[in-house]
């Protein structure tokens, strides 16, 4: 037989019917709905009178509007109670398992996938949410999608698709302690940009990579959307099937063993041929930090906001001089003596508890700089907990770092955590758009450990530096 | 869905690269509950000021672009979120084709499930046809756009242009699928066990 890559073989696993259009027919396992991007597609199925064909398959979360501060009050703005509670008068109605807000395992909704063992290796993962590659570090082909396609998986637990380009990514090399999964996957959308990815289904590799906890691979794979790719895949291995052992939702007993023997198939064979390959050695890889308003605009903590003139093309100069007014920033200007108001410590790219255990390491013993707002914000109601039972939050309170209820949160503001214009941010989330966190904010995407490094330093400050005591 | 076949009309020129979908239609507008009405909030952080008021040199607040159907762009247009939101609002505003060297995969496909046509050109192209005085034909059976004396193909999937000449129903053409989906169900509960969903 022809090597396959594993995107290959789930997708062949996944082949429902090949139409006479050319266009492939291929199943969905597992659905991941919230709030946002549901409503139109309930109201899809119900105007048209169509049955939700496997409400077991979805596990539904509000997690963009919620509240970080005294939920167990309801929620304030009217707009997001609103939205909230048509998912819930939804998923009431179509008989959808729903984590609701007081629940200790609601969160971001790529945060309480994984964590309820919902996600399992193999599987076709979807969710109207751009940010469902995060699901690929577990071998499952995850992939964002649109409201309209959100009702075409209600409707049929199935989708039309093309087959992407294989794409693989291999690290050379061993990341130097300090560093993690996020200057990795900033590293790699510096190197091929914003649309490297597109029409491409990425498959990380490397020892690096295969080094990597479950929550680093996880914020990799959530990152692989940044570089224009639908899905990341890292295959799995024994770090995975020991992250799944045991979770609510994962399979037990013999179906266990089944799975166990199935899943280790799941690996690209020898020889299999991609499309595209992009090699990246990260033996000196130190910090990275953006400057701009695309993540492709990164350098590392040691460099310097780079000068238009020195762009490869016109659109790439007038792109640069229009992210470097609104950004506030001057050609040549040192990373490290850029000074920030606020800092943002959570997001499905970072608020695992790893992540909290990195950031509060570096806060542990030290105070938030005077004039830094520093927010953390766990990814679920379970990191809140663990982070509880480990004296996180204390580390976090005493250092000067607000304490937050789960979400999405300042990731993109549509609840009330939002910066103010002209705000400076060092933000673990995963865009820095204009206008992401908020009209006219400016947001350079890091690392939690360079988070915390910014927020107690008052400017970027390579955290390698506030290590080891 | 609404047919896309020829449409022939006003084409504003927006040449940025990397239009992301939180510019198209920011977060506070996706709140909503229906996909109508979005239209007056397209690109609203770049179009009015913090007042409310429009600013003046964004192209869509300029005669004639106001009545613009057509937009010419940059590369990696509707990159970021997958928000359905951002092909709602240019439709709802009278858009119905956009021209770009490239878009973003998610953007590309909820196009289509709304009667939008992205049509990929190369950036010299956009641009030549940026400078074209009067409106522009896109013509989707012919494969062409058109204007100012000038012709330019693109290449579209058959199966996309289908989609938009017949104002297809994707739902309605799986469901032409539901044996096949009926009968790989009961194969793969038999091969994959394990997939059956437990519940809490
Ligand atoms: S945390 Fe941010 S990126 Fe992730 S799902 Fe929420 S809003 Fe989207």
């Amino acid at each position: 037989m022809t090597p396959r890559t594993l995107y290959d073989k789930i997708w062949d696993e996944h082949l429902v019917a090949v139409r006479s259009d050319g266009t492939s027919l291929l199943y969905i396992d597992r659905h991941l709905v919230h709030e946002v991007t549901s409503p139109q597609a309930f109201e899809g199925l119900r105007e048209a009178g169509r049955p939700l064909r496997r409400p077991n398959a979805i596990l539904s979360v509000a997690d963009h509007n919620v509240p970080t501060l005294g939920r167990e009050h309801g929620i304030e703005d009217e707009t997001c109670r609103l939205q909230v509670e048509a998912l819930e008068a939804n998923v009431r109605a179509y008989g959808v398992p729903y984590l609701p807000l007081l629940d200790d395992r609601q969160g971001i909704v790529h945060v309480v996938g994984p964590e309820q063992g919902f996600t399992l290796p193999g599987t076709t993962i979807v969710c109207g949410d751009s940010h469902t590659s995060t699901h690929g570090a577990f071998g499952a082909l995850a992939f964002g999608i649109g409201t309209s396609e959100v009702e075409h998986v209600m409707a049929t637990q199935t989708l039309p698709q093309r087959k992407s380009k294989n794409l693989r990514v291999r690290f050379e090399g061993a990341l130097s302690p300090g560093l993690g999964a996020k200057d990795l996957a900033l590293a790699l959308i510096g190197r091929i940009g914003t649309a490297g990815g597109t029409g491409h289904v990425m498959e990380f590799t490397g020892p690096a990579v295969r080094a990597l906890s479950m929550e680093g691979r996880m914020t990799l794979c959530n990152m692989s959307i940044e570089g224009g790719a639908r899905s990341g895949l890292v295959a799995s291995d024994g770090t995975t099937f020991a992250y799944i052992h045991g979770r609510p939702l994962a399979p037990k007993g013999a179906l266990w063993d089944a799975a166990l023997a199935h899943w280790r198939t799941l690996v690209s064979d020898e020889g299999a041929s991609f499309d595209t390959e992009v090699v990246l050695d990260i033996t000196t890889l130190a910090p990275q930090v953006t400057w701009g308003t695309s993540p492709q605009w990164v350098t590392d903590i040691a460099g310097c906001v780079p000068d238009p003139a020195a762009a490869a093309s016109d659109d790439d100069r007038q792109a640069m001089l229009r992210a470097l007014e609104y950004m506030d920033l001057t050609p040549g200007t040192p990373i490290q003596a850029i000074d920030l108001q606020a800092v943002f410590i959570g997001s499905c790219t970072n608020g695992r508890i790893e992540d909290l255990r990195e950031a509060a390491a570096v806060a542990q013993g030290r105070k938030v700089h005077p004039g830094i707002r520093a927010l953390v914000v766990p990814g679920s109601g379970l990191v809140k907990r663990q982070a509880e039972a480990e004296g996180l939050d204390r580390i976090f309170l005493e250092a000067g770092f607000e304490w937050r209820q789960p979400g999405c949160s300042m990731c993109l503001g549509m609840n009330d955590d939002r910066l103010a214009e002209g705000v400076r941010c060092a933000s673990t989330s995963n865009r820095n758009f204009e206008g992401r966190q908020g009209r006219g904010s400016r947001t350079h995407l890091v690392s939690p450990g360079m988070a915390a490094a910014a927020a107690v330093t008052g400017h970027f400050t390579d955290v390698r530096c506030l290590m080891g005591g | 869905m609404e047919p896309f076949t020829i449409l022939t009309g006003i084409a504003a020129p927006l040449l940025r690269v990397n239009i992301d979908t939180d510019l198209i239609i920011p977060k506070q507008f996706l709140k909503t509950l229906v996909r109508s009405g979005l239209g007056q909030y397209l690109f609203q952080e770049v179009r009015y000021d913090a007042e409310g008021r429009e600013r003046p040199e964004f192209i869509l607040n300029q005669a004639p672009y106001r009545t613009a159907s057509i937009l010419l762009a940059g590369a990696n247009f509707g990159c970021g979120s997958s928000r359905e939101h951002a092909p709602w609002a240019l439709k709802d505003f009278g858009i119905r084709a956009i021209l770009a060297p490239s878009f973003a995969d998610i953007f590309y496909t909820n196009c289509f499930a709304n009667g939008l046509l992205p049509v990929q050109l190369p950036m010299e192209a956009v641009e030549t046809l940026a400078a074209v005085k009067g409106p522009l034909t896109v013509d989707l059976p012919a494969q062409q756009v058109r204007g100012g004396g000038l012709t330019f193909a693109f290449v579209i999937e058959p199966a996309r242009k289908a989609v938009l000449l017949e104002g297809l129903d994707e739902i309605k053409r799986t469901e032409a699928n539901l044996s096949d989906i009926a009968a790989y169900e009961i194969r793969r509960r038999q091969e994959a066990p394990w997939l059956e969903i437990r519940t809490f």
